[in-house]
């Protein structure tokens, strides 16, 4: 049999019953029997709470908050740190807190006492941002400093000694905003006891996450609880620990009334108490020669992680880590705090802290060339990073970088040498070029020591081949391709293949569906559980495999230095942005994207492709519209009319392309690709539009009333920093 | 204050005794149970939920039900039931349209509004015909390439 290359594409298992909206989302249930929940927030950024007062509920109404824990049961959501409270109890701490569940049948009537519901609070001055945290303001809160978490990673030589000898030393700080998901699909989750266990289903991305981060609340385990993924419709990271926050109270709502409890959020529910990507904040010191060559880099990498820790250190960890980006320094250092503050605590959001130091790294190398007049381009190409180079953890590279390949497809796709030397600064129109990268799977050993991941495959005697394991479908399409990788070794038709929404009493654990791993570590297992099987599947009625996840040997890791090979496999991505800027209304028109990504092997080229297209708009939307201010502890956008992301009609067709890279260590050789493409856009269209007005642009976003006050006030290329 | 609203759901005549001032959008959900009309926003901006009344594609979600009394509503069932709606649903199939999905219902009421008055649309004004219709995941390109495709597989069954 002569099997086609794995990339071709199919069509995707679940876009039938999408298109015609016959597939059910948590909304589509019938759920008749289930009580609504809704929450009760705190309405201030902090303070004391003195009293509760509650309007009389009628029969079947409850109120349900801490002071119903069972006897063995605690108060906190099991995340990565165990800091986030399920209710606040006697203090809050940022607008939004979770003080009670109230319950009830009927959805308007709960709508009416949701609104008599009268809490008092003796407030607190709050910190918001990233500033205010460090400066305590109101008071340090959490460490005696509003430090939650701190790393240092540093590269040869001391910078301070290489700084002593420096020719000239640039200081520039980068910051980013807030980023709201807008997953289409708002945030649902529900709650009943069934038997002697409580099912969950929840629109969600990691539903062994959820059981274990629950299951403390009512002091039982977490196989005391069922969670089953109902179809998710857009999660980008929102819906990884997030959901833990709906299903806590959700779990204890079930326990006191004994009835099923569901929560549907609405969009301004979701957008105004939901989960961000962290705001950041990049101080920049670099040593240059008189050649003007980095002899040294350091920076400081500040992440607003709100007010509990959560999956926060993690994600300042990966920031580090990509604080190089694709370059290697002679000399470097970073140090990351993760600062608390009073607002939303912040968490995953597609690249999981990669991009803000990737957008920082590339906007200070942009700017640093052109001080010194060269093109960024050819500065850039000076520092490009190897196979073999030493990584910012004192790790190798282990494959080989395809840079030079992509920017090849990139430059010949968009005329950059051309543009870049035809549009003057200033002059309206401007190109821009980014590099970027993302370590693929967790870090370091972080796979064989934390997650273990298993998969199992079942063969049924009709021929069938079930795919056990906890990897959701949310959009991605990893539910399609887990089949296809399957039906190809196995050699019979994708069909046959069967890959439901997971149910954790189902399923073996294989990790969460984030951080790019699911292809790349969990493909991998597919793959090498299917190549178990075939020697097998025509001899043996019905039976099972199991894989495990082996770290392969060589690549030493230590977690409490952050020292070693941080990731095996990165994605490597190469942007270019064309645009032009309206003179007199600072309005940004995009006349080109062109990307080129390294991914491994494609396991199939549309859905990579889809991947691609949403990720580079996602950045460019970031770094552009989407503005998310925190005004006093209270996000100020709430809806979709206000926090502005991109239409079709913002953006032109994208010019996308991709090298042939195959993965050691990936099923067919493919790599994660989910968050990489996310990670660069985002600084090559500011890098366009600075060079299109002749600015420096140092924040984002950067919507049309900021590129023009940045056409009025902002400083020249040449200007001191 | 209930009163009886009849209209046309999807070619079938159909009247409900309610408060006519309840979304269009519940009642197509929770009283007719077309579920591929989608909640995205509550506000009209997303789309999500879009039919088609009396033939102009609309967001019930900003629509009371009185204002459908006498009227004609077709949803995505009522579309996707249809040849021309199958041409949209086979080409976002295999154009790699769909993603999480949520989005799409909407989207292939806007693609099937849009082919019925433009059999033949440029790049642009498919851009636009579908710009009231936002998607998180896709970035647009291979909805826009799929809308495309049905418009080329349809050919004159768009000029019907």
């Amino acid at each position: 049999m002569v099997t086609e290359d794995i990339s071709k594409a199919i069509r995707r298992i679940d876009a039938v019953s999408k298109s015609k909206g016959t597939i059910k989302y948590l909304s589509d249930y019938d759920l008749d029997d289930y009580l609504w929940g809704r929450l009760v927030r705190s309405s201030i950024p902090r303070g004391i709470i003195k009293k509760i007062n509650l309007p009389d509920l009628p029969e079947g109404y409850f109120f349900v908050s801490a002071k119903d824990i069972p006897e063995g049961g605690k108060n906190y959501l099991h995340m990565i740190a165990t800091d986030w409270r399920c209710f606040a109890d006697g203090d809050v701490k940022y607008v939004g807190e979770t003080i009670g569940i109230l319950c009830g049948p009927d959805k308007t009537l709960l709508e009416d006492l949701y609104e008599e519901i009268n809490i008092e609070y003796e407030e607190a001055e709050p910190a918001v941002s990233i500033d205010e945290g460090i400066a305590c303001k109101g008071g340090a809160f959490i460490n005696g400093n509003n430090i939650h978490c701190s790393l240092k990673l540093e590269v040869g030589e001391n910078v301070d000694s290489v700084f002593a000898r420096a020719d000239k030393i640039i200081e520039e700080t980068i910051e980013t905003g807030f980023q709201e998901h807008v997953y289409l699909e708002t945030n649902a989750a529900a709650c009943k006891k069934v038997g002697d266990k409580y099912q969950i289903l929840a629109s969600a991305q990691c539903p062994f996450y959820i059981r274990k981060s629950i299951a403390p609340v009512l002091g039982i385990k977490p196989e005391d609880i069922v969670v089953q993924q109902t179809t998710t419709g857009g999660a980008f990271g929102g819906k990884e620990h997030f959901p833990d926050v709906l299903c806590g109270p959700l779990l204890l709502a079930a326990y006191v009334t004994g009835r099923g409890v569901k929560m549907i959020f609405d969009r301004e529910e979701d957008i105004e108490f939901s989960v961000k990507r962290h705001p950041s904040k990049v101080m920049f010191k670099t040593a240059l020669d008189k050649d003007g060559n980095i002899m040294a880099m350091d920076s400081k990498v500040y992440y607003n992680v709100g007010a509990y820790l959560a999956s926060s250190f993690v994600v300042l960890q990966r920031g580090c880590f990509h604080v190089t980006g694709c370059y290697k320094f002679p000399s470097f250092r970073t140090e990351g705090f993760g600062v608390a503050t009073n607002t939303f605590p912040s968490c995953a959001f597609r690249g999981f802290g990669a991009p803000q130091t990737l957008f920082a790294v590339e906007t200070h190398m942009c700017h640093i060339a052109e001080k010194l007049g060269i093109d960024p381009l050819e500065y850039k190409s000076r520092y490009f990073i190897k196979q073999g180079d030493v990584t910012s953890t004192n790790g190798r590279v282990v494959e080989r970088v395809m840079i030079p390949e992509m920017l090849n497809q990139v430059l010949d796709a968009s005329d950059y040498k051309r543009k870049s030397r035809e549009y003057k600064y200033g002059s309206g129109r401007g190109i821009g070029i980014s590099f970027y990268n993302h370590g693929g799977a967790f870090t370091g050993n972080g796979e064989s020591a934390i997650i273990k991941a298993k998969l199992r495959l079942h063969k049924y005697p009709d021929g069938r081949v079930e795919i056990l394991c906890g990897q959701t479908e949310m959009g991605q399409g990893f539910h399609s391709i887990m089949p296809k990788i399957v039906s190809r070794v196995l050699e019979i038709p994708m069909e046959k293949v069967v890959f439901d929404d997971p149910n954790t009493d189902r399923v073996p654990d294989s990790g969460p569906t984030a951080a790019s791993r699911s292809t790349m570590i969990v493909g991998y297992l597919a793959e090498k559980a299917a190549n178990l099987m075939k020697p097998r599947y025509d001899k043996e009625e019905e039976f099972e495999v199991e894989t495990n996840y082996e770290h392969p040997e060589g690549y030493p890791w230590d977690q409490a230095s952050f020292q070693g090979y941080a990731y095996l496999g990165y994605g490597w991505g190469v942007c270019v942005v064309e645009v032009e800027v309206d003179p007199c209304t600072g309005e940004v028109t995009t006349r080109g994207i062109w990307s080129s990504h390294d991914c491994g092997h494609l396991i199939d080229e549309l859905i990579v492709h889809g991947q691609t297209n949403g990720g580079i708009l996602q950045g460019i939307g970031w770094a552009s519209t989407e503005v998310l201010e925190n005004v006093k502890g209270h996000f100020k956008q709430t809806s979709i009319s206000d926090y502005i992301i991109p239409t079709s009609m913002d953006h032109p067709k994208q010019g996308v392309y991709y090298v042939e890279n195959a993965y050691r260590w990936g099923p067919s050789g493919a790599k994660g690709m989910g968050e990489l493409v996310f990670n660069g856009s985002g600084a090559a269209y500011i890098d366009a539009v600075s060079r299109a007005i002749g600015k420096r642009i140092s924040a984002i976003p950067c919507p049309t009333e900021r590129v023009m006050d940045y056409m009025l006030h902002g400083h020249d290329f040449k200007e001191e920093f | 204050m209930d009163k009886t609203i009849s209209f046309k759901l999807n070619g079938e005549a159909v009247s409900i005794t309610t408060d006519p001032l309840r979304r269009l959008l519940d009642v197509l959900r929770e009283d007719f149970k077309c579920h591929g009309v989608k909640e995205g926003c509550s506000e009209g901006e997303c789309g999500a939920c879009s039919v088609l009344l009396n033939g102009e594609m609309v967001t019930p979600c900003l629509i009371p039900l009185g204002a459908a009394d006498g009227q004609e509503v077709v949803t995505v069932e009522g579309i996707t039931a249809t040849e021309k709606g199958d041409i949209i649903v086979q080409a976002f199939a295999d154009g790699g349209a769909v993603q999480c999905g949520f989005c799409i219902p909407g989207m292939v009421v806007a693609a099937y509004y849009l082919l019925s008055r433009n059999p033949n649309p440029t790049e642009d004004e498919i851009r636009l015909g579908i710009s009231g219709n936002l998607c998180r995941c896709t970035g647009y390109d291979l909805i826009v390439e799929s809308i495309k495709l049905a418009a080329s597989r349809g050919g004159d069954i768009w000029k019907k």
